[in-house]
């Protein structure tokens, strides 16, 4: 049975905060589970299209008015809060969380989820989700400044959060807007406080966003961290790369990008301001051979690493230094995750701005993915090693060579 | 424990070391697997622990240890293991007034105090009972881990004087071994972590640190872990003995490897 949505009230911009009581039994969880934004603007749960990792939800539907009268909710709105003069403990949290944390713990004491009154009927687990925590609007200032007078109002507010949810039947999910947060260390101690961390890295914003490579897709999901809760080990998924597509209805994670696909797209260096300039240098160096062909190399990278600069050295710079250059990239992913290279191969003798122009009808052509960094050599040594590519019986599709990095 | 890691680091339970300072360190990693050996090793050789648990709850350690062969619950009943579970306590230490000072009382307090309660804590543990037997052989301390007392509120230099303290009884008057964990944030430049660590590293008699792989994520070799001797009355050559391997973590055992030498591999 799939889980109710969490919260149906994003497209409302209000900034409360609501816990909800499910009628779903199930085992003993305690944990607590952070997302973190990075440059989204908003985000909403939808069903998912067919390549689909995980659940879905429809985002076009509200929840029908009637369950939300007939399950036991509580909500925590902090403007209304803050008046009311509730006896505060001192504490050296900012009042926000104290308030938060209090009105949590009263929760889990009158409605016995920590064995204090045990629970009447069938057993269930408290689901709390906290939205926009340490923003200004719950009183804190990391995301204003970057050493405040509260920067450690946070992270023990999580501290003490983690022992309510060990010590009842309980799960927290947390939203973060960490792109607003300055002081890159309180991002680390948050991670190592949760359990489970997300990162949401939206392409709105940042080069990515005209990247034809990202067409479809609105941003990265990134896992941070998983935890090993009773067990030596985690179970980690084999997929890394997670990106997301925000549309009207849907809210889709694929796993990675599917490369296959990629045959219709129009791939562009990363960042390159002197395009023209390197395509030809490209020719330039293929101008002796036979077949006149073309070799673009695109480095996609997961994260903003250095690889695709090295990359666009390699072809900015017209050096028939290429062998140091080629070392140079191997040295590069070696230090990075493994990383999938693209060649392109273009058959028609084409300048460089006509390539330009044509790329769509070329890019239909073979594409081929070659992940083992030894070969980039852009010296005659590497067209030959192309030309055996060349001749294997490829269907159109692509080749993949995947090199894991292993030690 | 994981036999593999002690032939590495050349104990056994009966044998080991004692007035060592252990310092435990993961980088983009999770070290926790180096506390769960700790824990284990130092309960098989018959030590009175004290366990400042600071991060996870006594169910999570207690049920790994019934996988590496120990039992914390009875452990605890027969008065071997101290534990002082820090999540359970903070909630009572904010929500209630208490009488008597509590560990975990800077939790109250608005300004940066110092970790006073929390050694006497450990001092109250750890003490030798006058009663005449021995019952264990030497007391150990065991902190998971140090980087959240930053995170909640001390400062580097009261985290350093609190070790500080603890090493001054439990190495040296009890003769007993002290084992911390700390996190390295790495390029998150948090630096009051960084003054944390590099003063431990310096008191240290053992450095064990658990890395991920520069290269990022890996089925068959989960991480590198670097273990450095530091032995500072040994003349200069002996000094600093240092060696690398890298480990894969198993449901019950962590099998360690030199590197590039993974069984996938080969």
């Amino acid at each position: 049975e799939l889980p109710a949505p969490l919260l149906d009230d994003k497209c409302k911009k209000e900034f409360d905060e609501d816990v909800y009581n499910h009628k779903t039994p199930e085992s003993n969880i305690k944990m607590k589970i952070a997302w973190r934004y990075q440059l989204l603007p908003k985000m909403e749960i939808g069903p998912v299209s067919s390549s689909r990792f995980g659940h879905y939800y429809d985002a076009s539907k509200r929840m029908p008015q009637e369950l939300i009268e007939a399950s036991n909710w509580h909500g925590f709105f902090l403007p209304e809060k803050i008046s009311s003069t509730l006896k505060v403990e001192p504490c050296s949290l900012t009042p926000g969380y104290t308030k938060l944390l209090q009105f949590i713990q009263n929760i889990i004491y009158e409605e016995g989820f920590d064995g204090s009154n045990p629970q009447k009927k069938q057993r269930n687990i408290l689901r709390i989700g906290i939205q926009n925590l340490g923003s200004p609007l719950w009183g804190d200032d990391i995301c204003c400044a970057e050493n405040g007078g509260n920067s450690h109002s946070l992270t023990k507010f999580l501290y003490v959060l983690r022992g309510l949810l060990r010590t009842s039947l309980s799960a927290c999910i947390i939203t973060m807007p960490t792109h607003l947060i300055q002081n890159k260390a309180i991002i680390a101690r948050v991670t190592t406080l949760s359990d489970i961390v997300v990162g949401l890295e939206s392409f709105i914003g940042s080069e990515r966003e005209t990247n034809p490579l990202y067409k479809d897709y609105h941003g990265l999901i990134h896992i941070r961290q998983i935890p090993r809760l009773n067990n030596l080990i985690c179970d980690e998924s084999d997929v890394k790369d997670l990106a997301f597509k925000l549309k009207r209805k849907l809210f889709t994670i694929e796993a990675g990008v599917q490369w296959h696909d990629l045959g219709s797209r129009q791939p562009r260096l990363l960042g390159s301001s002197n395009y023209p300039a390197s395509a030809s240098l490209v020719a330039g160096i293929t101008g002796a051979h036979h077949h006149t062909q073309l070799i673009f190399v695109f480095l996609v990278e997961t994260g903003f690493h250095h690889v695709g600069q090295a990359g666009l050295e390699l072809l900015t710079s017209g050096n028939s230094a290429s062998a140091s250059q080629s070392a140079g990239i191997t040295g590069m992913s070696y230090r990075a995750r493994p990383r999938a290279l693209y060649f392109k191969e273009n058959k028609s003798k084409v300048g460089a701005r006509q390539l330009l122009e044509t790329r769509e009808e070329h890019l239909s052509s073979r594409l081929l993915i070659l992940t083992q960094a030894e070969r980039l050599c852009m010296g005659r040594r590497f067209f030959t090693a192309f030309h055996i590519f060349n001749e294997l019986p490829c269907k159109g599709d692509c080749i993949c060579l995947q090199t894991c990095q292993t030690q | 424990m994981f036999v593999e890691l002690n032939n590495l680091l050349n104990t056994t339970p009966d044998r080991a070391e004692q007035g060592k300072l252990t310092l435990l360190c993961d980088a983009k990693t999770d070290g926790s697997f180096l506390v769960h050996h700790f824990l284990s090793f130092y309960l098989k050789a018959n030590c009175k622990v004290c366990f400042v648990a600071l991060i996870q709850s006594f169910s999570h350690y207690s049920i790994v240890g019934q996988k590496l062969g120990v039992s914390l619950t009875m452990a605890r009943e027969r008065g071997q293991l101290v534990f002082l579970e820090g999540l359970k306590s903070a909630v009572d230490v904010v929500f209630q007034a208490q009488k008597e000072p509590h560990p975990l009382q800077f939790l109250r307090e608005a300004n940066a105090g110092n970790l006073k309660p929390l050694f006497e804590f450990v001092r109250e543990a750890l003490k030798p009972i006058d009663s005449g037997e021995a019952r264990w052989t030497y007391p150990v301390l065991l902190v998971d881990d140090l980087s959240v007392l930053l995170s909640l509120g001390m400062g580097a230099v009261a985290v350093l004087d609190f070790i500080h303290y603890c090493r001054a009884t439990v190495c040296w008057e009890l003769k007993g071994n002290v084992v911390v964990l700390v996190h390295d944030s790495g390029d998150a430049e948090d630096e009051e972590n960084d003054i944390l660590l590099n003063g431990l590293s310096h008191q240290s008699h053992l450095i064990l640190r658990a890395e991920g792989l520069a290269t990022g994520f890996c089925r068959d070799v989960h991480g590198q872990l670097r273990i450095l001797w530091r032995r500072p009355s040994q003349p200069t050559v002996h000094r600093d003995q240092s060696f690398t391997y890298q480990y894969k973590i198993q449901d019950k055992s962590v099998s360690f490897f030199a590197k590039g030498m993974s069984p996938a591999v080969l």
